[in-house]
């Protein structure tokens, strides 16, 4: 086999798949704060927590439920999505109002309640979460081995990210959303009811971070503390990718993910400061974000 | 046609409006009928209350009392959606193109919510410049194809009345005059239009009557056969 600078093939490709892996939770994620800091302004500092919330849904419905995991693909999004309506409803849309950092506020305080709870009853240390039989085993790529599990987290995330953004780009709801976006006084004007687009989008968003949650339960261990670890990368990302841009957040999630296996690769010191290296820079050269237009 | 007010019913009736943005109160008591088919304009100075007055019918005001009905259903206490469904479109000042929206997806952007309106095909009869541009970013577009743009897109929806905040604003003679070819095209098709507008000329070829506002409420009401006679009455409420 040939090697690259030294680097035996196997090792970079390992690497490259696991930087699309966290690079796809990345762009999922960042993909649910662009959504939903387009529309309501918010900086949502509760998506890791839901995030991990998503992952616990899974977790607690395979053990008292004894529901697996494709249950839990689609009852996890939605109770998280439930409980971001609830939580729209009754505390962020009195914010819209007032200055960002209040919504910011509030949503870290609910992140500190959400992971301080699970805490309190699951303790820090991770609870391991089975593969579903269908996606246990390999393949043997020839010049890798790629497990199936990983393999579909990468699939289904990229069907989800671009699912959504064609239909927010490309749709009659999305034209609705964009529009409601820049002007939401004149969208209601036209008898759109957009304090309920505006619920909707936040569980629409909360929804894709408990997606993600339990896309991840499988492969890192479901753990109070798992959407803390995340969060502080995916709020460079999106600062990378622009604020409230679509396209910007996913490509930037996927990129930022195989730059950061790429560095594991050839300095891996430098693995975990990579992301933010990349983001001073962005922010000295193009304070708006590489995808964002300035506001 | 003054004389056809005897037939026509009250479209909008707007008594004693009182309107406010915060702390600040800007309407003073506006009282005002608009007949069905007719074109009124509300006429004054910057800062009398005309644009005020639009958007509380719209119900994007801070807060508002008195009353506003339409059709013989009161406006005030209603949820700001339901206002437009009833049937009236909203043209605003700044003409509120969307940037982000394609010019096809702003012209079917608002909701149809009656039967009833034009079709794209006729509204493109209507405005020859908006056609062929449907893939255009919405804001692309000049200053007066935004503004046909702005008064087309509701046009699809079957509101039957329009109210269309200063169309002419900031737009060379020559569009002006389109605008006003297609106000008086929507005329003959049977809307009953609001037009706020500070060029009382333009005003003077498409009105039937005409609201003089000053200082939140109205001062006086002139038809558009006694406009001439009233020049210079009209000259101390503008101040031109």
């Amino acid at each position: 086999m040939f090697d690259l600078l030294g680097v035996p093939p196997q090792a970079l490709f390992g690497q490259l798949l696991l930087g699309l892996i966290n690079g796809s939770f990345y762009a999922l994620l960042s993909l649910g704060l662009a959504v939903i800091f387009g529309m309501l302004n918010v900086i949502n500092f509760a998506h890791g927590a839901l995030y991990m919330v998503g992952a616990f849904v899974a977790w607690l419905l395979l053990n008292y439920l004894g529901l697996g995991y494709w249950w839990a693909l689609f009852l996890a999004p939605t109770a998280v999505g439930l409980i971001g309506v609830v939580l729209e409803k009754t505390m962020l849309s009195r914010l819209y109002k007032l200055d960002h950092l209040y919504g910011l506020l509030l949503t870290f305080g609910l992140a500190l309640i959400f992971e301080g709870a699970f805490r309190h009853f699951y303790g820090v240390s991770g609870q391991p979460y089975p593969i579903p039989d269908l996606l246990k085993g390999g393949q043997n790529l020839g010049f890798m081995f790629l497990p199936n599990y990983r393999g579909w987290v990468v699939v289904s995330s990229l069907i989800v990210c671009f699912g959504t953004w064609f239909a927010i780009e490309r749709t009659r709801l999305g034209a609705y959303l964009r529009a409601a976006t820049e002007n939401p006084v004149l969208v209601q004007a036209f008898g759109i009811n957009v304090p309920v687009m505006v619920s909707a989008t936040y569980a629409f968003g909360v929804a894709l971070a408990g997606l993600a949650g339990v896309l991840a339960a499988p492969i890192y261990q479901v753990s109070p503390l798992m959407g803390s670890n995340l969060i502080i990368i995916v709020f460079a990302v999106v600062v990378i990718g622009g604020m409230g841009s679509i396209l910007g957040a996913i490509l930037t999630g996927l990129g930022l993910g195989l730059m950061e296996g790429l560095t594991k690769v050839f300095y891996p010191e430098a693995s975990n400061i990579v992301v933010f290296v990349v983001m001073a820079i962005v922010l000295l050269i193009k304070p708006a974000g590489l995808f964002g237009r300035e506001r | 046609m003054p004389d056809g007010s005897i037939i026509k019913t009250a479209m909008l009736e707007i008594n004693d409006l009182h309107g406010f943005y915060g702390e600040s109160h800007v309407l003073h008591g506006v009282s005002l009928e608009v007949r069905q088919g007719e074109v009124v304009t509300l006429l004054g100075r910057n800062g009398a209350g005309k644009t005020s007055t639009m958007r509380s019918i719209m119900g994007i005001i801070g807060r508002r009392t008195g009353s506003i009905r339409f059709q013989g259903t009161e406006l005030i206490g209603m949820a700001q959606h339901k206002i437009p469904r009833l049937g009236i479109g909203y043209v605003p000042e700044e003409r509120g193109i969307f940037s982000s929206l394609s010019v096809d997806e702003n012209l079917t952007l608002p909701p149809v919510i009656k039967e009833g309106g034009m079709t794209v095909e006729q509204i493109y009869d209507l405005f020859p410049n908006l056609k062929g541009r449907g893939t255009t970013q919405g804001t692309r577009l000049s200053g007066g194809e935004q503004q046909m743009l702005a008064i087309a897109r509701i046009l699809r929806t079957g509101a039957n009345l329009i109210l269309l905040d200063e169309p002419t604003e900031g737009l060379a003679p020559v569009i002006i005059e389109q605008i006003g070819v297609a106000v008086r095209a929507l005329k003959a098709r049977g809307f009953t239009i609001v037009l706020v507008e500070q060029n009382f000329r333009f005003a003077a070829t498409i009105a039937d009557r005409h609201y003089v506002m000053e200082e939140g409420h109205v001062v006086d009401m002139i038809p558009n056969d006694q406009l001439d006679a009233n020049m210079d009455k009209l000259h101390t409420y503008l101040g031109v």
